[in-house]
């Protein structure tokens, strides 16, 4: 901590930070542009100036740029210095020079840190007269608009798209006041984080191009707190409706969760809740029936089995176990996902090494992934992880004095080193170019390799036998790596559908624990949204469920059964039960093959709580009130209780049956700290306050006015007016303070710039580490050996299309790639293959045909294709295959 | 005792002033163009849509009673897909107008407006739209924005330089 004075008031502040940051933090209102909390400073913009201060006596001072000076003890500063101030507002004026007349017709108008920044300077009057620059727009792809003119220079865009998110297809071209920031030529921006383009720009020349398609300013967002449900990570967004259908999503600030970022498929995912083909009404046997016939018809008797799912909310999966009975439960994964989420979560819970967050994945500086492509499957993850690598060299910046915010001395001082990352995976990931070392093999190779390295770390730990001279040298050195670090972090997962790899991971994680490595994390990256939180109340899995007999009704809660198991055993058991009732919002072969459908809210129109991949429960709240009898499906599940007569599962609200599951499931017993209850919490708005059409909007159906809807689940109100608290963290529907109304308000919400949220971050932990060091794990695969004649066909995950839900939104569908599959040349010359030929693929009883690609990264004996995509979304891969050139004739599902 | 008999007086006196009250509704009062009565769209001189669908006149209203819904043309234009103001709930008060960045929305000298219904004081885009550009003949908003719409491309607004040359070498 250090001292400093700002208008001759004495201030404590971090002594490590920069002016800027001390004074945003002590809540003073500085404009800045190129300042970012998550980049850094470069003094390039020089719109921060305030005026520094020699000693008591100095009153001359001199101007300085506050976000490249050191607030160090005793600094005198002023803000308010009329010097300052005119310097400022000149600054702007400059700025003004060229920019175009476009507030108007300016999707970032209204949210603009230029319009903030201008008002708060005091800039009001335009005298230049002369010829404004321009330039012309690029295409940048089906999420961000380029808008050219309205550039600033202030860089942001590069310093974070090239030196943060590691993309390099944008750049600055030109010079002068005719420096153009853009691509060399239209294109879709390759980098997969591409989104926060939008908020990091402080002016609107790149904005949300799927917002533009339904157009609304912020302040006619009626918003809420959610959690996106697009990866298993939970990166905690806002999401905005107007006139009854979803507008967007933005980043909302967890500092142990997604910080400043979020990743283009939970940004532009979105649009699936607002597709034509969404369930709104019930139906039975294929024709809408009203909400009181569809449940008087469905009865749920002793032989009812009911099937959850990992991207349903806790609270909808609780409810149909209360129903149906916890015995008669399953959790609707395949039973090779069971296994290996069972596997993560008994090791996060008896093991020593706690789990990661994704700030603990940020602060690392040894980082070792086993089996996994977390860019794809874990998105955000990756994008921290790669800030991590700077962990290690800046170590040494600190000796050179030199303070990690000041970005460019710390570039120019780290230049490309790397710290330790080691990426062991079946085919390459992007990640690759900036790793360490880099080991592509099967599974269970990986599991050996993983299991040498803790080997290697601790003697302790059991011996690998039959391993290669080569595997032995690189798990050394991987070994020597991570001991090195203070920090260090192992990431793996179920992608694999490994038990073996998921215990290796966790082997060298423990292994470094008893080498006295205190500091080390694991991270398993998880399938689903709710994956974790399904694991803690079910174990029993699909696979189990297709094998019951006797069963007369099945309920499927939001699954589609036909991507957790293949075809034919799928609809085996549809064949053998009577009578199949699944609730969902979007239309799949599994609702098409139910007799009763009930149409299920998505995240943004319900609320609930989900378990991410770190362990921690996070709530979600509804933004709207969804059209048609769309409900959430716990109420759905209760609606069916009740018309059956039964008493035990009428929750009314949210709280209610929170608290019940609380009670009944010890590992969910602090849930509902996850988030203040309706009653703690005062009434909170989902609408700014300057929501216009209040009066309008409803006029042409009833000029009446009704009521706004009440939400007896959240203290959040369908209304522009607050209460006199201030919302708690978790409930912050949206960032916005006087002066301050872009997203940079979340400046005004912060302990301090950069750092949680008052109040603590949103989110509380159900699965702690155990105090004691669990036994290592003893049982370790053979070596892969590929057999004659077939494959083993892993998943090749890919960020837009492996999602069940985002793939219905245009823009992510737009960039899903086409089903293939990919092998090795060598083995597609014994095959006689070449890249382009259609393969006939048969694993898992199911057959397609698919044309292949050829990737020398794969291992031999490996195939790979696309997760999550037909016509094999329904087998758990890895698994073996047969491939063969495909007959002519031959063809994919169903079509002749 | 004199004040009152003045008052009286003067009162008195009024009877042979000048009339000022007019025998509505045979008579119609003569307003200015400014009067703050029914509102308008208006039209730019080349006969285009004038309102952008910016918003801002519906976040000015007192009483919130505009909303409207922004979309656009092939060519990147502005407009609004609908328009609707509630005038069983508009008090005149002509923040819209003053808010409105394009001249599109306008208050007009009339007033007559009464219904019997609430429901038909709600009026939407094609009630309010005219053909003019009503009170303000020449602006055209499109002509002085940076942005490219059909029949203007970058470089040709007002005051704007031709669109920078991204290849060429010289500083
Ligand atoms: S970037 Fe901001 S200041 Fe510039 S036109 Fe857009 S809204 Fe207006
Ligand atoms: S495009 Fe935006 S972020 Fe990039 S330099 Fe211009 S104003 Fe800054
Ligand atoms: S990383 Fe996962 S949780 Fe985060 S925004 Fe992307 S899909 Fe959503
Ligand atoms: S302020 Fe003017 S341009 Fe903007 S929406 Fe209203 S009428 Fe249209
Ligand atoms: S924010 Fe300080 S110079 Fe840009």
């Amino acid at each position: 901590m250090a001292k400093i004075f700002v208008e001759n008031k004495p201030y404590e502040v971090d002594a490590k930070q920069n002016l800027l940051h001390a004074c945003l933090s002590l809540g003073f209102d500085l404009p800045y542009f190129c300042w970012h909390p998550a980049l850094g400073s470069v003094g390039a913009c020089r719109q921060c100036a305030v005026k520094q201060f020699k000693n008591e006596q100095d009153i001359t001072g001199k101007l300085t740029m506050a976000c490249m000076a050191p607030a160090s003890e005793g600094t005198r500063i002023s803000i308010q210095d009329a010097d300052a101030a005119e310097f400022r507002r000149a600054v702007i004026q400059g700025l003004m020079l060229n920019h175009p007349h476009d507030c108007p017709v300016c999707d970032e108008g209204g949210e603009c840190h230029l319009q903030d920044m201008t008002v708060m300077t005091g800039h009001s009057h335009r005298t230049y007269n002369s010829p404004k620059r321009t330039f012309k727009n690029q295409y940048l792809g089906p999420f961000i608009n380029h808008e050219m003119n309205r550039c600033i220079q202030c860089q942001r865009c590069v310093r974070y798209y090239r030196e943060y998110a590691g993309g390099d297809d944008l750049n600055a071209f030109r010079l002068r006041d005719t420096v153009f920031f853009g691509r060399a030529e239209d294109g879709v921006l390759e980098n997969e984080f591409s989104g926060n383009l939008v908020e990091v720009c402080p002016t609107g020349v790149f904005t949300d191009a799927t917002l533009k398609h339904h157009y609304t300013r912020k302040w006619d967002l009626q918003m809420a707190p959610s959690v996106c449900t697009h990866c298993a990570l939970g990166c905690n967004t806002t999401v905005g409706e107007r006139y009854g259908s979803m507008r967007r999503v933005v980043n909302r600030y967890n500092h142990e969760v997604n910080g400043y970022f979020l990743c283009d498929r939970g940004r532009f995912g979105y649009e699936f809740t607002n597709s034509p083909a969404r369930l709104k009404e019930p139906m039975m046997r294929g024709a809408v029936v009203s909400k009181s016939a569809a449940l008087e018809s469905i009865t749920v008797g002793g032989r009812a089995i009911g099937i959850g799912s990992p991207r349903a909310s806790l609270e909808s999966n609780y409810a149909l176990r209360q129903l149906v009975g916890a015995e008669r439960f399953y959790a609707g994964v395949s039973g090779a996902e069971g296994t290996a989420v069972a596997a993560a979560l008994s090791i996060l819970k008896s093991g020593a090494v706690p789990s990661a967050s994704l700030l603990d994945v940020e602060q690392a500086d040894g980082v070792l992934v086993l089996g996994e492509d977390v860019l794809n499957v874990a998105p955000l993850m990756a994008l921290r992880l790669r800030q991590s690598l700077r962990n290690a060299p800046m170590r040494a910046a600190k000796k050179f004095n030199i303070p990690p915010w000041l970005d460019h001395a710390v570039r120019e001082m780290v230049q490309d080193q790397q710290g330790p990352l080691f990426i062991a995976s079946p085919y390459a990931t992007k990640l690759d170019a900036v790793a360490t070392a880099t080991e592509r093999a099967a599974p269970d190779d990986i599991a050996r390799l993983g299991f040498a390295i803790a080997n290697a770390i601790d003697r302790g730990a059991p011996e690998v036998a039959e391993l290669s001279e080569e595997t032995r040298t690189l798990a050394a050195s991987i070994a020597h790596a991570l001991l090195g670090a203070e920090r260090p972090l192992v990431i793996s997962g179920a992608s694999c559908l490994s038990t073996a790899v998921v215990e290796a991971a966790a082997q060298v994680a423990w292994a470094l624990h008893r080498q006295g490595r205190a500091q080390t994390r694991i991270a398993f990256t998880m399938p689903e949204a709710n994956t974790f939180g399904l694991a803690l109340l079910e174990s029993k899995t699909l696979a189990d469920a297709l094998k019951e007999d006797g069963i007369d009704t099945a309920i499927v809660l939001e699954n589609d059964l036909f991507r957790r198991a293949p075809e034919h055993l799928v609809r085996e058991f549809f064949e053998k039960v009577p009578h199949v009732v699944v609730l969902d919002c979007l239309p799949t072969l599994t609702t098409a093959a139910a007799e009763f459908v009930l149409p299920a809210g998505t995240a943004a129109e319900t609320s609930g709580t989900l378990v991410n991949s770190e362990g921690r429960a996070q709530r979600f709240l509804r933004a709207f009130v969804p059209s048609g009898s769309v409900q959430e499906s716990w109420r759905w599940i209760r609606d069916i209780a009740v018309a059956g007569g039964r008493t035990d599962c009428a929750w009314q609200t949210l709280d209610q049956i929170i608290a019940a599951m609380a009670q009944d499931c010890p590992a969910l017993r602090e849930v509902p700290e996850a988030a203040p209850a309706r009653d703690e919490a005062g009434k909170i708005a989902r609408e700014p306050d300057r929501y216009s059409g209040r009066t309008s909007m409803l006029a042409n159906i009833t000029v009446h006015e009704p009521k706004p809807p009440q939400d007896v689940d959240s203290a959040l109100a369908f209304s522009m007016e607050s209460g006199f608290r201030p919302a708690p963290a978790p409930l912050i529907p949206f960032f916005w303070a006087p002066g301050w109304n872009s997203i940079q308000a979340t400046n005004k919400y912060q302990t301090e710039v950069g750092g949680p949220l008052r109040g603590g971050d949103p989110g509380t932990r159900l699965v702690a580490a155990s105090v004691q060091a669990a036994e290592y794990f003893r049982e370790i695969p053979a070596a892969f050996r590929p057999a004659a004649g077939e494959w083993l066909v892993c998943p090749a995950f890919h960020i837009f299309g492996s999602e069940e839900l985002s793939r219905h939104a245009p823009g992510i569908a737009e960039l899903t790639p086409k089903p293939y599959i990919a092998l090795n040349p060598v083995d597609a010359e014994v095959l006689g293959l070449h890249a382009g030929d259609a393969v006939q693929v048969t694993l898992d009883g199911v057959t397609g045909v698919v044309p292949a690609i050829l990737r020398a990264d794969l291992p031999r004996g490996v195939a790979c294709l696309p997760a999550g995509l037909p016509p094999f979304e329904g087998c758990a891969l890895p698994s073996p295959g047969k491939l063969a050139l495909a007959k002519p004739e031959f063809s994919v599902r169903g079509t002749p | 005792m004199f004040s009152l008999l003045r008052s009286l007086w003067g009162v008195f006196l009024h009877a042979f002033h000048k009339r000022v009250t007019i025998q509505y509704p045979e008579e119609k009062a003569v307003l200015a163009p400014r009067y703050r009565g029914r509102i308008v769209l208006s039209r730019d001189p080349d006969g285009g849509e004038r309102c952008v669908a910016c918003n801002l006149c519906a976040v000015v209203c007192p009483t919130d009673c505009i909303s409207l819904q922004a979309t656009e043309d092939e060519h990147g234009r502005r407009f609004p897909e609908w328009f609707r103001i509630n005038f069983s709930r508009c008090i005149f008060c002509g923040f819209c107008e003053e808010a409105c960045p394009t001249y599109a929305i306008q208050l007009t000298p009339d007033f007559e407006m009464g219904e019997f219904y609430r429901k038909n004081l709600v009026y939407e885009k094609e009630d309010l739209m005219i053909s003019g550009p009503g009170k303000y003949p020449d602006y055209n908003f499109w002509r002085v924005a940076g942005v490219a719409i059909g029949g203007k491309a970058k470089g040709e607004a007002e005051r704007e330089a031709a669109p920078t040359d991204l290849h060429s070498l010289l500083p």
